[in-house]
């Protein structure tokens, strides 16, 4: 089975260490079919135990393991060896506070996240009283179901340059995530959630670049939901402020 | 040492730790919930469960099938009252997940969509695509954030319970962002840590699988039930031991092996089944217990493929088109391609037997408490014991609805009996011991072992001798490495001293627990002198219900062995007979 000797090039920060970050070099033979991960693991084991990073699931669904895999953001567990030929630089996923080597700081998202209220809010009215389950079509399932799939993996926030730019931005996963309520034909809660959705860090931050999009390893597509918001905010300010006699 | 006081502290906030804080916060907003978890939830291992949920729903289905179904896939070691409880639950737990907006895979006419799973004999595994623990997992985390009294500590490792007078007063927990050690002060104390796969090296368990909820009561003197009932998943990867789902098969996937035969008709799951026509409980869909022994027997008989990667079988989806492995099994496809180079579209994929769940774990109740006051479990950290000798697949997402939530009532009722919180004095004693355990860990000098090296040991060990099957001298070789190395244990040396996210120390408290764990498994299964389920001894080939229909449980010494014990299985209704997977032809 094949194996090639890689250079690695590891950011390395130790906040009781360290003035500032540092690059540090690893050559280590890696099998050919290793992720990134692997590679880190192998390093953890066999080189230097000193070097600190998250993961878990090693199969794209803990969300654990994103960071900047030569200036890109990438899960780390499906980050393969054979489509990076030459060196390989390794960083904490940009835009975030580093805790330690590849460990970034996420309390950021994880408060913005609750503010999008992610949990189902009953709509009024008898149709959903009870305690039975509700009736959900396949076609009506399909209208959220992507916007399920984010895993928080924050890759889309290190991808993002208007959340580099203005730390107050709520992002491209939690506008997903609070889109994906918004959609659910169970949830009776849009409302609410565009306090936070079309507010001032909402929505309207985003400049479309589609960053978020093209870096999600599981093709949540946040830059559609964030356009999907923006179109029916407009469609609220105008009903409202022009026809307002539909607001009854 | 700073000081959280909560009514209830919950450990790991994987499923079953998030459903029973919901549980809390609901029964009663004033209760005070701490809920601590080494990782941010979302990260919690239920999310990688991928068939789906057990729960009777659909017309032609009854509570009595799935109370078969599940004591016989468990060889009878199942307690039949918890199985009675669990089965009556089982639904409400999946429509409250369904009412939680949980994205369950739905039927044309928009209720909830049922598939067939190993060992069931009718369809009743509620099912979100092949990523249903992910969105158990999420739904219940962003569920879990709309109650304010549910104060989370996220990435907060627990090193040991605190006690007084026989009962739970708290535990200690390392902060991983400071290095920090805190006390928690609860009078009960929930331990949903999930399961310990990762004492082995061929696992679809995530590196935090590590048993440290398992090891936390076992050090208390709770004793560890079943350990030596370890399921093996029949379709991993051979490459990473990433898991494929049972839901392959449930869709109609079919095993071959290097002669292109369906061998499980030749190990009492026949006759064959039309290609594409899954038949329930047959070949397929035989439990995986007999699925994985029959992978090892037809290695012995050379029928299995040599990869790079060790012998593999084929699991062939072909048949199912692309379009429904697309929107049933989206996940098998990519990881296949991914991790494989392998298009289930086009190709079989070569899958071999991986560890993947413990059916033991700390012995509870039915209620899911412990023998030690105040101290409850649920999810795969626990035993309370449904699972028996071997779990059916789709029972455990469900289990740890219905036990997380039945923990919670639990621990609610153990507070209104009045239970005294401990004294200041007895809390900070344990505490400030507790860090000095630590200190010294972190500190220590002149120690000759590694964290990596007595991990490797162990794992070998475990795969060499307490694999899919076993012998006395295999096993008795094992329990006298794994003492060994429980002893070497104590020489390991830190080359990280810092605090600040130390994941060397997270690592060596992690391999504490998990050889801890990996001793139980093997003495269990060592003074198991007979064949069930998962548990599968060559030199005692047949089920001995006379001396052996009872629970083992390891009871923890800490300079010495665990001690053995017995208890006897709970037997209501369903007496012990003969595991019957022919697809009635037998």
């Amino acid at each position: 089975m094949g194996e090639r000797t890689v250079e690695f090039e590891v950011l390395r920060y130790n906040p009781e260490k360290d003035a500032a970050p540092h690059f540090q070099r690893y050559s280590v033979k890696c099998r050919e079919e290793w992720v990134v991960l692997d590679a880190l693991n192998h390093i953890k084991e066999s080189v230097d135990p000193t070097l600190s990073y998250r993961w878990s699931c090693h199969m794209a669904v803990c969300g654990s393991c994103g960071m900047m895999v030569n200036g890109e953001p990438k899960l780390a567990c499906k980050s393969f060896l054979r489509d990076y030929p030459g060196l390989i630089r390794v960083e904490p996923l940009r835009h975030f506070p580093v805790e330690r080597d590849l460990v970034t700081v996420i309390d950021d998202f994880v408060a913005k996240l609750a503010r999008v209220k992610p949990f189902l809010i009953p709509q009024p009215g008898a149709a959903q009283a009870g305690t039975g389950e509700y009736a959900q079509t396949p076609a009506q399932l399909k209208r959220y179901k992507q916007f399920t799939l984010c895993i928080n993996c924050m890759l889309c926030y290190a991808a993002c340059p208007e959340y580099g730019l203005i730390p107050e931005y709520i992002g491209p996963a939690v506008i997903a995530l609070g889109h994906r309520w918004n959609e659910d034909s169970r949830d009776g809660g849009r409302a609410q959630r565009q306090e936070e959705l079309a507010a001032t860090n909402g929505v309207w931050d985003c400049s479309f670049v589609g960053a978020c999009s093209e870096v999600c390893p599981e093709h949540v597509d946040p830059a559609a939901a964030i356009q999907q918001v923006k179109i029916k905010s407009t469609i609220d300010w105008y009903t409202e402020h022009l026809m307002p006699w539909l607001n009854k | 040492m700073e000081t959280t006081r909560a009514d209830v502290a919950i450990i790991g906030a994987g499923g079953a730790g998030l459903r029973a804080a919901i549980a809390l916060a609901q029964a009663d907003p004033k209760l005070k919930i701490a809920l601590v978890s080494k990782v941010y939830p979302m990260r919690s291992h239920t999310c990688a469960a991928e068939g789906g949920a057990a729960g009777v729903i659909k017309a032609d289905d009854s509570l009595e099938h799935h109370f078969d179904d599940t004591v016989g896939g468990g060889d009878w070691l199942s307690d039949q009252d918890a199985v009675d409880y669990f089965i009556g639950e089982a639904p409400k737990e999946l429509i409250q997940l369904e009412r939680w907006g949980c994205p369950w895979s739905r039927e044309a006419n928009g209720s909830v969509a049922v598939r067939p799973f190993g060992g069931m004999k009718k369809q009743r595994t509620w099912f979100a695509a092949d990523k249903s623990g992910f969105h158990i997992l999420h739904t219940l985390f962003q569920t879990s954030l709309q109650f304010p009294s549910i104060e989370r500590f996220d990435e907060f490792y627990a090193t040991e319970l605190l006690r007084e007078d026989g009962r739970v007063a708290g535990f200690t927990a390392i902060e991983m962002r400071s290095g920090q050690m805190r006390r928690f002060d609860a009078r009960a104390v929930i331990i949903c840590g999930g399961g310990a796969g990762r004492i082995f090296p061929f696992t679809t368990n995530g590196a935090i699988k590590t048993g440290d909820g398992m090891a936390l009561a076992y050090r208390a003197g709770v004793p560890l039930k079943d350990m030596e009932f370890v399921q093996y998943h029949p379709t991993g990867l051979p490459s990473t031991g990433t898991l494929l789902t049972e839901a392959c098969r449930g869709e109609g996937g079919v095993l071959v092996n290097r002669h292109g035969r369906r061998f499980l008709q030749d190990y009492g799951m026949g006759p064959e089944t039309p290609l594409g026509r899954p038949v329930l409980k047959t070949m397929e869909l035989g439990p995986r217990d007999r699925v994985s022994q029959a992978f090892w027997q037809e290695q012995q008989k050379g029928n299995m493929i040599p990869t790079q990667w060790g012998d593999a079988m084929l699991l062939d989806m072909r048949h199912l088109g692309e379009a429904k492995i697309n929107e049933r099994l989206p996940l098998v496809r990519d990881m296949s391609i991914s991790y494989m180079g392998v298009d289930p579209v086009t190709d079989p994929v070569p899958v071999r037997p991986v560890v993947h769940y413990m059916m033991g774990g700390i012995h509870t109740d039915l209620k899911a408490a412990t023998p030690l006051p105040g101290l409850f479990a649920a999810g795969e950290c626990a035993c309370v014991s449904i699972n028996g000798a071997n779990r059916l697949g789709s029972n455990s997402l469900t289990e740890l609805l219905v036990f997380g939530r039945r923990a919670a009532l639990s621990a609610m009722e153990y507070l209104q009996s009045g239970a005294r919180a401990a004294s200041e004095s007895a809390l900070a004693t344990g505490a400030d011991a507790a860090r000095g355990r630590l200190r010294e860990l972190l500190q220590r000098t002149g120690g000759k072992e590694t964290v990596a090296g007595l991990r490797r040991e162990m794992m070998h060990t475990m795969e060499a001798n307490a694999g899919i099957y076993r012998t006395h001298e295999g096993l008795a070789e094992a329990c006298v490495k794994l003492a060994d190395l429980r002893r070497r244990y104590r020489a390991i040396e830190l080359h990280d001293k810092t605090n600040v996210y130390n994941t060397d120390l997270l690592q060596a408290l992690e391999l504490g627990s998990m050889l801890d764990c990996a001793e139980a498994v093997a003495q269990c299964a060592l003074a198991r002198k007979e064949s069930r389920g998962a548990h599968q001894r060559l030199d005692f080939a047949a089920r001995d219900d006379r001396n052996f229909l009872r629970h083992s449980l390891a009871v923890f010494d800490p300079g010495a062995s665990p001690r053995i014990e017995y208890l006897d299985v709970v037997i209501t209704k369903s007496q012990p007979g003969v595991r019957d997977y022919s697809g009635g032809h037998e």
